[in-house]
């Protein structure tokens, strides 16, 4: 079976920024395919391109094997976009916005009605569908994009972040969406995101991208697994001194200090953790805490990149490459 | 097929984006009005006009072209707003063409601005300036193909423009020096006008335009006043529309 997505040193550059850099990805038909980073880690350049929304610097790549810059059109017509920000007319009913985007994708006159009311009923906005969308909630407008881009009833659909800013609740229910989504409608989802809740709860295969490349490709149980056992947490009065006797004497070089607490990564937490008491305690050291917990997706993104995905939150958001980024969008 | 049904689909839109913003539509009947009963009534004395003519009735198809003008620039503005808040996104990533996009947007808005014209035209009626009814009917394409090439200007400076900040600096370059030189209110021709002013307003689109409305609410009480006969001026408007049209599209193309 061809692939659903597939680029070949795909890249964009803006002057001396590399966006995206030389990306090799191919998407199986039928999964959802995160791709997980950094805000400015190049994600929603790379799937702006996909989109066809904008044109790569070099390299190549095919969407339902139609190539996005000589056949950008046929790629349109057999994809789905939920933009990171929102791009609905708040003027407009929550079906008038539904019937605009079926016009604009040429869905059959005769089929429009009972697409869009059944699009109504998935997002469950149908008691809803006729007022202005001004009136709707955040998540409201949210479920309605996502409905929105089904109704041409596309092969691959790109959510670009399409949580953000969403309360728990709401995100919980899109995410819910998102999979009855790709069962109902057998349909290849890319996702977008740099929630690592998100990624691990949805995707099949996780793309970890970072500055424009991508830093390691697999399923979120595997990813997880690569680092091998569990996490111990310790709070303790010196932190620092206690990373520094566990390297030393443990022998643990995976260690690291996430918001004051010191983590260690080990294959059998249970028989670390009377260790590390009884070496705190050699050394004066006062623990407050200690936690054995699983490793999550923040580990493995830190274990791969070398640093805590949200360090880098906004960082690149600024000056001109931040009014470049608002221009893609 | 999906290219009329794209059209038809953003004309609708603008349509009744028009139509639900009922303050423009009130707002709209105020100015036209105070041009007419206060601006008129205190410069009708001002202009040496033949017998058979009121500065009234001059007037009157200026303040439509004034209108239109007004108008169509405004509707620029719905392409800024589309931009700031993502709209604009949906439409350029559809598999509809840029022309077909640009021609949509164009004609919805013109249509809005039509409406406006037309009221004017009604209340220049209902405040019994001497025009035939009738003409309305002629007078109708004639407004419609000025306002293409107005709306036109409209969207080609918003494509252009990132925010509505700027947006209001059209209302200073560009509306009232296409109003004022248009002879919207005071005839060209047969006056002691400055010659520099009749030679910058002989560049100016809308001169023909409202010269073309005058041509065929007046009739020949115009003809002696009019700056070219009703066919060069439709001529000069039509090729003025085609050439923004080329424009428009081109704009829109290049348009993230």
């Amino acid at each position: 079976m061809p692939h659903a997505i597939e680029t070949k040193q795909l890249t964009k550059t803006y002057g001396s920024l590399k966006a995206v850099d030389s990306l090799d990805i191919a998407v199986e038909p039928g999964e959802i395919f995160g791709l997980l980073g950094p805000n400015g880690a190049g994600k929603t350049t790379f799937v702006s391109m996909l989109c066809t929304i904008l044109k790569p610097t070099s390299g190549s790549a095919t969407v339902n094997g139609f190539d996005i810059v000589r056949e950008a059109n046929k790629v349109r017509k057999s994809i789905g976009i939920v933009f990171q920000d929102p791009s609905i007319d708040d003027r407009l009913t929550g079906r008038e916005n539904l019937f605009m985007h079926a016009n604009l994708f040429g869905v059959p006159a005769s089929e429009q009605k009972e697409r869009i009311n059944r699009i109504l009923k998935l997002v469950e906005l149908e008691d809803r569908a006729d007022d202005l969308l001004r009136t709707y909630s955040g998540g409201m407008r949210r479920r309605l994009e996502l409905g929105r881009g089904l109704i041409h009833y596309p092969k691959v659909l790109f959510l670009d972040e399409p949580t953000v800013g969403l309360d728990p609740q709401t995100r919980d229910h899109i995410w819910k969406y998102i999979k009855e989504l790709k069962q109902t409608h057998d349909i290849t989802v890319v996702l977008t995101t740099h929630y690592m809740d998100e990624a691990d709860r949805l995707s099949d295969r996780i793309a970890i991208i970072d500055h424009g490349k991508m830093v390691i490709l697999d399923t979120p149980q595997k990813l997880k697994d690569t680092l091998e056992g569990d996490v111990v947490a310790v709070r303790a009065n010196n932190v620092n001194a206690l990373a520094e006797l566990v390297t030393k004497w443990l022998g643990f070089p995976k260690t690291k200090i996430v918001d004051g607490a010191l983590e260690i990564t080990v294959r059998n937490g249970k028989v670390v953790m009377p260790r590390i008491m009884e070496l705190a305690a050699q050394n004066n050291i006062y623990v407050e805490s200690i936690v054995l917990r699983e490793p999550n997706l923040e580990d493995v993104f830190l274990h791969y990149t070398g640093r805590n995905i949200r360090e880098d939150t906004g960082k690149e958001l600024h000056g001109a490459s931040a009014a470049r980024r608002r221009a893609i969008k | 097929m999906s290219e009329a049904r794209g059209f038809y689909t953003l004309w609708l839109r603008e349509i009744k984006r028009f139509y639900r913003d009922r303050t423009r539509l009130v707002t709209s009947f105020i100015q036209p009005l105070l041009w007419l009963v206060i601006f008129a009534a205190a410069f009708a004395t001002r202009f040496a006009l033949p017998a058979n003519l009121t500065y009234r009735q001059v007037i009157l198809p200026g303040i439509i072209g004034q209108t239109l003008l007004f108008t169509a620039m405004f509707m620029g503005i719905n392409v800024i707003w589309d931009k700031e808040f993502g709209f604009m996104k949906e439409i350029l990533v559809s598999p509809v063409s840029r022309f077909t996009i640009f021609m949509g947007k164009m004609v919805g808005d013109s249509t809005d601005a039509l409406l406006q014209g037309i009221i004017v035209f009604v209340i220049g009626l209902a405040l019994g300036i001497p025009i035939s009814p009738i003409t309305f009917f002629y007078a109708l394409p004639i407004m419609l193909l000025i306002t293409f090439g107005l709306v036109s200007i409209g969207l080609v400076i918003a494509s252009f423009m990132g925010n509505l900040e700027g947006f209001g600096a059209i209302q200073t370059f560009v509306n009232l020096p296409l109003f004022f030189l248009s002879g919207a209110l005071f005839p060209l021709k047969g006056g002691s006008l400055p010659s520099w002013l009749v030679d910058i307003a002989a560049w100016n689109p809308l001169t023909y335009g409202v010269d073309a409305l005058r041509n065929v609410t007046l009739g020949a009480a115009w003809t002696p006043l009019q700056i070219q006969p009703l066919w060069i001026d439709i001529g000069v408007v039509a090729l003025f529309d085609g050439i923004m049209i080329v424009v428009g599209t081109w704009a829109f193309t290049r348009m993230k």
